[in-house]
């Protein structure tokens, strides 16, 4: 299956979306007269593009970013905070729906209110925004351009018919979401995530195309919120990059939800009948069809690099991977930096928001911060989460580098067990012969908070006897970090060892 | 089955033995095809043709049948799938000297638009080979068992089902080509990789083996280091073939281990795992184990604890991740006879206590979950028997008691072969 890069098509019944936001839009801003110069420019006011002109302005340096669209990008707009709000609910509906499981009853006729859902989701977004608003960062001394820029020559950028020119500048300009190449999609129309927070409505059937952490997060609050969902995904596991292990638990998790799994699938004809739409889908030989309201595809997202005049200036890109750069995020022009989804593989915003200090740093310091030395965790935030950080274990071997996993299952874990979410594991990469941390996956309801603990350890190059003496309180399920750690200490006890303290104790 | 004051020995001798009628019984005598399942309409299995053509010599050895009758058999199925149509055709019985996964038990052809199985045509192919080495006198019937046996190892072209990669393939259909399923991590391809690079014919580059294995997963759980995979039947099925005892490939001199400990440790994991119970599921104790590939309930979606229950059918169940529905499967514990024999048959002779009703024809089922109702007082029991459960139970069984399979292959040069190629040291080797 071949993908695009289309814009979506805006849903037929949509709103004014300004009646569906609660921040300020770009309407109402007036853009500054340009300084002299700048110590920075930035392409892009997403995570990358916000957290670089703050920490340059707080460091006394002259900022100005540059945003066409909405202040705090796909991630406060479309991303990360709405869907953490929905899911945040729909696991709650889960909950109550499952409350025989904790010793409660379940609530009579359990009803979701989508309007209240998407509400609460819109002013959560709000009170975030209001903190990457344009009044809030030129407080601190930035140049908030709202219109779309381009480099005009190697130090100057082009801005609402103004010239702003820069000692150094950074392109933040951030992704959008890939369409498949499947014939009839674009005539019937479909959500991603820049336009699937805007729905008044729970879909009542609802197929999911991607079974990455867009697919599965969404798709399991999406049947927890009362759609009926199918998630097709072509490879044979879902998030294709995890743990096989991590990859089967999701799969059953969402199964047990009720969601229609069609892994090791394609859809590949869609079309539309009346308020229907009926998608093709095809499994090695196997051929269906199912008919839903709505299609929402997550198959990945593309860098954001045309119309910014790069090759004018010398910055090599690439429409798939974005553009250059090197181990300190400087593009091929040594003026010209990148930071965020437009240039980086894994487009977390931690990971936006890190890569943008590192540029601040090496920009305007004469820093030599490199982005393979930083420790970058990432997490699924399905229910039950996959969180990881460090190398899987295929990468240690691909590296020659021996390793050995310590396992602890959650259901091992008292406070797990006690909570009623014993569904997943800590597994923790150890290289043989050390106690070094080459990495970790958790799956666990709190996989996310879990990880950081072990993040913690990898960064500060403290292996598994430290994480052994770091002492959790009881009971918490992070304590399974300590476990996986003390199971390690016990294999250090050899034969030898137990011999010579038998000897040593002996009265 | 009356359990309480019967030897362990002649309580093996009686499962072992019915586990050997089921092929005695489920055979086309006209082309040799044994039937997947005693239940109706069943096609015929492959791998369970494997197993079936295995069991012949230990019959032999047993005094349960004459070597006559065994060569007569093994002489109507090799020469059945040497005369059958290879091709490209969607009801072929094979392509490639693979086999489809299940074939018409009357007419050979393929059927349930299953897949061209490498996995299964290896299982065949083993017991073909079995078969080959044990019956070596000199008579037309046993000349020709062991040239059909080598005419079919040969025939197949193995490097053709890597697809142009590095490992093998799952399998492949006429209708849409190769499957997308790989083989990463850890499973029970070993005895396929073995039989892959032994071939003198169409041999898989050595290079093929280190691909798959740097898939693999070391793992302490539960306190035991192990080579890990969930379902127990991975740690078995290699293993009735091959006596994996002292000899290592790369992965296991350097883990300092070899895969017949790897599957002791296994054994243990499933104990473990059944002992804590994390589901709550009705029966598990340390006694009460099993979960492999096999047979389980899908008839409702509560238990008869009241509880909303998932139910699975026929799918490969595992510790300590899951899936796990409640479904032991007996057949499990029992092939882990020649790795733990105390714990396997204190294990079995739980079964036939606590729950006689599983045993019908003095043979176990695929599968057994007291959580959910059935037919039983016990809860639900697979309905009839699975060839692939009965074959691994005769031959493990077996290598228990007298080592004869692991003794006859280890006289097998391609297995031989296949191994050294591999990069498996020492031990009998």
């Amino acid at each position: 299956m071949q993908s695009q890069l289309l814009p979506p098509p805006s849903l037929p019944e949509i709103h004014d979306r300004s009646t569906l936001l609660e921040e300020p839009t770009s309407t109402a801003w007036h853009n500054p007269r340009p300084a002299h110069q700048y110590n920075l420019v930035i392409l892009g006011g997403g995570p990358a593009g916000i957290m670089a002109a703050r920490s340059a302005a707080v460091l006394g340096a002259k900022v100005a970013l540059i945003e066409r669209n909405r202040l705090g990008g796909t991630c406060l707009n479309t991303g990360c905070i709405p869907s953490k709000a929905i899911l945040r609910t729909s696991s709650l509906y889960a909950d109550m729906r499952n409350a025989e499981k904790f010793g409660a009853q379940v609530p009579k006729d359990i009803k979701v209110d989508f309007a209240a859902v998407m509400a609460r989701m819109r002013h959560i977004r709000a009170r975030l925004g209001s903190r990457a608003s344009a009044e809030a960062l030129s407080t601190l001394g930035i140049d908030v351009y709202y219109s779309a820029g381009c480099f005009t020559a190697r130090n100057s950028v082009a801005v609402d018919g103004q010239i702003l020119r820069f000692k150094k500048a950074l392109i933040a300009t951030g992704a959008r979401p890939l369409a498949p190449a499947v014939p009839g999609l674009n005539e019937t129309g479909y959500l991603t995530h820049e336009n699937v927070f805007d729905l008044t409505e729970c879909p009542p059937r609802l197929l999911v195309i991607g079974g990455g952490p867009l697919g599965c997060e969404l798709g399991q609050a999406f049947c927890r919120l009362g759609s009926k969902v199918t998630i097709v995904e072509k490879e044979p596991m879902f998030l294709s990059q995890e743990e096989r292990d991590a990859a089967q638990i999701l799969s059953g998790a969402l199964a047990r939800d009720g969601i229609d799994v069609r892994l090791n699938t394609d859809a590949v004809a869609v079309r539309k009948q009346g308020n229907e739409q009926f998608v093709d889908l095809v499994s090695d030989d196997y051929r269906s069809t199912v008919v839903v309201d709505q299609i929402l595809v997550g198959i990945g997202r593309a860098p954001n690099v045309e119309n910014l005049n790069l090759e004018a200036v010398g910055v090599k890109y690439s429409c798939d991977s974005g553009v250059k750069v090197n181990d300190f995020l400087q593009t091929t022009n040594s003026r010209i930096y990148a930071a965020g989804d437009v240039c980086l593989e894994h487009k977390f915003m931690h990971f936006e928001d890190a890569s943008a200090r590192l540029v601040v740093h090496n920009a305007l310091f004469w820093g030599r911060e490199r982005l393979s030395a930083l420790t970058i965790p990432w997490c699924t935030y399905t229910d039950p989460e996959i969180a990881h950080v460090g190398l899987y274990v295929t990468e240690a071997i691909r590296k020659c580098i021996p390793v050995k996993t310590f396992t602890v299952p959650m259901h091992d874990v008292d406070r797990a067990i006690a909570d009623g979410e014993e569904e997943g594991f800590v597994k923790i990469h150890v290289k043989e012969g050390s106690d070094k941390i080459l990495g970790a996956t958790v799956v666990a309801r709190h996989a996310g908070e879990m990880i950081n603990d072990i993040t913690l350890a990898i960064g500060s190059r403290l292996g598994m006897d430290a994480l052994a003496r770091v002492i959790h309180p009881y009971p918490t399920q992070a304590a399974a970090i300590k476990m996986a750690a003390d199971s390690y200490r016990r294999t250090r006890l050899t034969s030898t060892r137990k011999w010579l303290l038998r000897r040593w104790l002996a009265c | 089955m009356v359990t309480a004051n019967v030897s362990d020995q002649d309580l093996l001798d009686r499962l072992q033995r019915a586990a050997f009628d089921y092929f005695l019984h489920e055979t086309n005598p006209t082309n040799g095809l044994v039937s997947d399942t005693t239940r109706q309409g069943a096609p015929a299995s492959i791998a369970v043709v494997g197993f079936a053509l295995a069991t012949y010599p230990i019959a032999v050895e047993r005094g349960w049948i004459t070597r006559e009758e065994a060569a007569a058999r093994i002489g109507v199925t090799l020469s059945f799938f040497w005369n059958s149509s290879q091709g490209e055709q969607s009801d072929a019985t094979g392509y490639k000297g693979f086999y489809y996964h299940f074939l018409d038990l009357q007419t050979g052809k393929r059927t349930w638009t299953s897949e061209l199985s490498l996995m299964d045509t290896a299982l065949l192919l083993a017991g073909v080979l079995t078969a080959g080495i044990y019956f070596t006198e000199i008579s037309q019937s046993e000349n020709e068992i062991r040239e059909l046996a080598d005419a079919l190892y040969r025939r197949i072209d193995w490097p053709w089902a890597q697809d142009d990669k590095s490992s093998l393939t799952q399998g492949w259909k006429p209708e849409s080509g190769f499957l997308h399923y790989g083989w990463e991590g850890y499973n029970e391809a070993i005895l396929l990789y073995v039989l892959a690079l032994g071939s003198p014919t169409h041999p898989l580059p050595s290079i093929s083996y280190p691909a798959w294995t740097s898939t693999y997963q070391w793992e302490n759980i539960y306190g035991h280091d192990v080579l890990y995979a969930g379902p127990l039947f991975i740690h078995q099925f290699s293993h009735a073939w091959i006596d994996f005892r002292g000899i290592r490939d790369r992965f296991m001199r350097e883990k300092r281990s070899d895969y017949f400990e790897n599957s002791r440790k296994a054994t243990y994991l499933q104990r473990e795992y059944a002992r804590r119970n994390p589901h709550n599921f009705k029966g598990y104790d340390q006694d009460c184990w099993g979960f492999t590939a096999g047979d389980g309930p899908c008839v409702s979606t509560v238990g008869d604890d009241g509880k909303d229950r998932q139910c699975s059918g026929y799918i490969a169940r595992g510790v300590p991740f899951g899936p796990d529905d409640g479904t032991i499967s007996p057949s499990a514990a029992l092939a882990s006879l020649p790795f733990e024999p105390a714990i396997a048959l204190a294990a079995v002779r739980h079964y036939l206590t606590r729950y006689p009703d599983i045993v019908k024809e003095g043979r176990l089922p695929s599968g057994f979950n007291p959580t959910f109702s059935g037919r039983g007082t016990y809860g639900w029991i697979s309905e009839g028997h699975f060839g692939l459960d009965q074959g691994i139970i005769v031959l493990m069984i077996e290598n228990y008691r007298s080592q004869l399979v692991w003794k006859l292959m280890r006289e097998c040069p391609y297995i031989k072969k296949g191994l050294q190629r591999a990069g498996f040291r020492g031990g009998w080797l």
